[in-house]
């Protein structure tokens, strides 16, 4: 497809109207309170060596200070309820608004983990039916809530293998991990105590089948895989992967963080999966909240559902319980029963789409990225030139050789009005830039996106001084992280803030 | 489909800029075996209005805390939060946006995680804190991992009186990393047994955890457990499960703890049947390098305008790989948020004043539940918004007999400490009014 630069499209820019703030410590003056408390001097029933005076140092503000100061702050973040944020692998889809509030319902938000099981039924029957919703989608036998995030779900899966193969007395000290995969994956590993063994990804960043077989003992607790693979490319060898896996006894752990591009497509459960962790905020579209909460529910076959943390919630006919019967069971990786809220967002999410909306999704989200990734093929370098689903990844092998690099593209997009996409990852491609719009995005913002991209790859050739300084109409420009690293600063004291 | 703007339209003349006839052959490449040919076993698809029916309906299966009076405590706490929390945690920019990996368009978030970092330094008596971690018992798991590869000893001495779900968590993450635990039994007074502390660590103990507030509500004192720890070479590690008792009481960086972990859901969270919380892990500057999950840190940019910045990125998954100090990504950033907002709110003469009024109801609590007959305190030692009492009566009649009052009586202890039988955990925050607590001991009275 040619896409000539098109002067007729508006980009979003940015020009806003950003307000100077400082921190909080440093407004108010003695005395002031932004809320008011009920008026009583209670007399302290403890010891005088205990009881701290004020604090010194917490703020003095009063209330319209206080909405004043949060309120600027926030006007100087990026989000998706205000642009494009084609984030590889992080899945910054739309969230919707409804969502919210029925996460506010008072019979969810303010129920106490401790209130006797039949005056939590409503939460039991919906954390249930999400489990049995979740297993659904992917092919799997049965899940748990607990994990509070991605990372926490592989880190409660490699500690159930963990608790298998103990269970069984053999020993078993190693996980294979592909070059392509997430930070977290191998750190998830060592936290158990197991030793990584890389695997190269092969032809179109793929793994192959030989190379998992050479690497294959009776050493080996599991191999983990990420499908579609960090490169938005489907793993087509892991059905003969996991046979191999499975003949030596070991166990294929998926990393679910893709799963967006798989809905109603691909059950895990088929491919010869054995268990596999999803992230509610990306797949299920919860919001992100600037680095939180999400949630990152694991799901596994047969095999593996004594080892699962307790409790699991059992259906009793008309009612709901906690099972804490679970001998073989890790324990607990979080108090209580996950980050429930955020499953009930979840829940809410799937109740208003269904199955054919999920696929839809799925559907939407991979017609979304081909389409700009046939756009970009003719002015950025495509490392893989395969068919790829929900992401792509390019490079910036162009560009680089007049100068101009992956971060300076990256960094003048947001001149232009959008979130750079993933950068430098995965780590087999040597300046990558991962793009993942989702399916939220409409055909407009995907064409204004594409259009800053093929005038960026432009300023390469004709003003790459612009791209090196770039941004230039954001807050702050590019901020100095080595002087951050070298001489931490990482809390307000009134002697380094006068 | 709502949440997809692109009609059907739409997509047959995208397909047809990209050359492909329809969106199936997108999925082509993928092995037919694999390909899912059925539909998924889910509910029908309801419209908006249907939605907040059903979830309604579903929530009102609940009983909700604002309907009755409840004195469960335990780790999560029904305290107000002020108005203005809700408000400004909601607004988009802060809670749907990303990580702040972008510095340039994430200086809102940046700015306001700093801020948090030092409430929490303050709070707890710390030089540095994370930007949050996932909840009290994973941040203690963390902190106890901390001090493992600090000192690379292989034993772990847990108070009895921590929270039971923290300890299930650390046990659960000590036995992937090979590590034993003990633990600690607690005094006739309800305070951990630093004599048995004393007499049961030994160089190869890596920290010693104790809980302040204890699970019993009972201010610990922990000069002595401090020069325990630290005369065998074992890191301290105080952990909390109400922060708004370190209004009135000293912090735990007084008393020389290295690392202070624990819960921040009463500031400003709701109890959400227990999720999401706010793990909150502060450590002295010594122990910067261990810490785990993100921190925020100063700096300027290239016009040398003040900005902030994840730093000390270098101690992380997606650099370290396999050798960072963690596998934690995604955190409870708006978690941290509405932390920061709350205690702003409040203030430093507000949150004293919060910590104080918290303490005085449950003084008022245990002094008129006390002169009950057939109610005792189990334990003598001070305490700040929780205690124990013991009953002539089955805790479960009573909790039982109470709930048709819509009273939520405390949480029965013989589930996890089988010695304390008929004992019940009471709590107190600034919501349980004296008429609630007079109703409390008019109604066990008759009970």
């Amino acid at each position: 497809m040619m896409h000539e630069q098109n002067k007729k499209i508006k980009l979003p820019g940015i020009n806003n109207l950003s307000f100077d703030e400082p921190l909080i410590f440093e407004l108010g003056s003695e005395g002031r309170i932004a809320v008011r408390l009920p008026d009583e001097q209670p007399v302290l029933s403890l010891p005088q060596h205990m009881v701290r005076e004020e604090i010194v140092g917490f703020p003095q503000v009063g209330q319209s200070e206080l909405v004043r100061h949060f309120t600027r702050l926030s006007q100087w973040n990026y989000a998706v309820d205000t642009g494009f944020y084609p984030l590889g692998s992080c899945t910054m889809k739309y969230n919707p608004k409804v969502n919210e509030d029925v996460a506010r319902l008072s019979g969810f938000s303010y129920s106490h983990p401790y209130q006797p099981e039949r005056l939590v039924q409503g939460s039991l029957r919906l954390l249930h039916e999400l489990e049995q919703w979740l297993c659904s989608i992917t092919g799997m036998k049965r899940a748990t809530l607990q994990p509070a995030a991605g990372a926490h779900g592989e880190l409660t899966a490699m500690m159930m293998i963990k608790a298998y193969f103990e269970d069984m007395e053999e020993k078993r000290t190693k996980v294979i991990i592909p070059d392509t995969a997430h930070g977290t994956n191998p750190a998830s590993v060592s936290m158990c105590g197991f030793s990584v063994v890389p695997v190269k990804s092969g032809r179109f960043g793929l793994l192959e089948v030989e190379e998992v077989a050479k690497l294959m003992s009776e050493d080996v607790a599991a191999v983990m895989i990420t499908n579609p693979n960090t490169l938005g490319i489907f793993e087509c060898n892991v059905g003969e992967i996991a046979q191999a896996v499975h003949e030596k006894g070991g166990f294929v752990y998926c990393d679910g963080a893709n799963l967006n591009a798989l809905l109603g497509k691909v059950r895990y459960g088929d491919t010869g999966v054995d268990l596999v962790h999803m992230n509610l905020h990306k797949t299920f579209s919860t919001p992100h909240g600037g680095g939180g909460p999400g949630a990152g529910p694991l799901a596994v076959k047969d095999t593996l559902v004594p080892y699962l943390p307790v409790p699991l919630i059992d259906r009793h006919g008309e009612s709901y319980r906690f099972n804490y019967d679970l001998p073989k069971s890790i324990g607990k990786v979080k108090s209580f029963f996950g980050n429930f809220l955020i499953c009930v967002r979840a829940y809410a999410y799937i109740l208003a789409l269904g199955a054919k909306g999920l696929s839809q999704v799925s559907t939407n989200a991979v017609v979304n990225a081909n389409y700009i990734k046939s756009a970009l093929r003719e002015h950025y370098h495509l490392p893989f030139d395969t068919p790829s689903l929900h992401e792509c990844v390019f490079t910036d092998k162009k560009q680089q050789e007049l100068g101009v690099s992956t971060l300076d593209i990256a960094k003048r997009l947001i001149d232009y009005g959008f979130h750079p996409p993933t950068v430098y990852f995965p780590l087999v491609v040597t300046g990558a830039l991962m793009i993942e719009p989702t399916e939220t995005e409409s055909r407009e913002t995907l064409d204004q996106f594409i259009e800053a991209m093929v005038r960026i790859a432009q300023e390469a050739r004709e003003n790459t001084g612009v791209l090196h300084d770039a941004p230039h109409r954001s807050k702050v420009t590019r901020v100095d992280e080595v002087t951050a690293a070298r001489k931490p600063v990482l809390r307000w004291e009134k002697t380094l803030h006068p | 489909m709502s949440y997809i703007p692109n009609t059907d339209q739409d997509v047959r003349e995208m397909l047809a800029r990209i050359g492909r006839e329809n969106a199936d052959e997108l999925f082509s490449h993928i092995p037919d075996r694999f390909r899912f040919k059925g539909e998924l076993e889910l509910p029908e698809p309801v419209s908006e209005m249907e939605l907040i029916s059903k979830m309604r309906q579903l929530s009102q299966m609940n009983s909700s805390l604002r309907d009755t009076s409840s004195f469960l405590g335990g780790g999560v706490y029904h305290h107000y939060i002020p108005s203005v929390v809700g408000h400004l945690i909601e607004r988009a920019e802060f809670s749907t946006s990303y990580t702040p990996y972008q510095p340039e368009i994430s200086q809102g978030t940046l700015q306001a995680i700093f801020e948090y970092q030092t409430l929490m330094c303050l709070l707890t008596g710390m030089d540095v804190s994370n930007a949050s971690m996932y909840d009290g018992a994973s941040s203690t798991a963390e902190a106890v991992l901390m001090a493992l590869r600090s000192n690379r000893r292989s034993r772990i001495a847990l108070s009895s009186t921590l929270h039971p779900e923290y300890r299930r968590v650390i046990e659960t993450y000590a036995r992937a990393n090979d590590k034993e635990v003990f633990l600690i039994p607690y005094n006739a007074d309800g305070s951990t047994d630093t004599g048995l502390l004393s007499e049961r660590i030994d160089e190869q103990v890596s920290c010693v955890v104790i809980q302040s507030p204890n699970f019993f509500g009972i201010v610990e004192e922990l000069r002595n457990a401090e020069k325990i720890a630290h005369s065998k070479g074992a890191l301290l590690i105080v952990v909390f499960t109400e922060p708004i008792a370190y209004g009135l009481l000293k912090p735990p960086g007084i008393y020389g703890a290295d690392i202070v972990c624990g819960e921040g859901q009463s500031m400003g969270i709701p109890p959400g049947f227990g999720g999401p919380l706010l793990g909150i892990l502060a450590c002295r500057q010594g122990l910067l390098r261990a810490l785990p999950g993100r921190i925020v840190g100063k700096t300027h940019d290239m016009k040398g305008n003040g900005s902030y910045v994840l730093t000390l990125t270098a101690r992380e998954q997606h650099i370290r790989r396999e050798k960072s100090t963690s596998n934690i990504c995604t955190n409870h950033g708006l978690c941290a948020l509405a932390a920061a907002v709350f205690l702003t709110s409040y203030g430093k003469k507000g949150f004293r004043s919060l910590a104080a009024i918290n303490h005085g109801r449950a003084e008022y609590a245990k002094s008129a539940l006390s002169k009950l007959a057939g109610v005792k305190l189990r334990f003598s030692s001070p305490t700040f918004n929780e205690f124990v009492i013991e009953t002539e009566k089955d805790p479960d009649k009573i909790a039982s007999r109470l709930l048709d009052e819509k009273i939520l009586f405390g949480i029965r202890l013989e589930n996890y400490y089988p010695e304390l039988e008929n004992c019940t955990l009471i709590s107190c925050t600034e919501m349980s009014s004296k008429q609630e607590i007079i109703r409390l001991c008019t109604l066990l009275k008759e009970i």
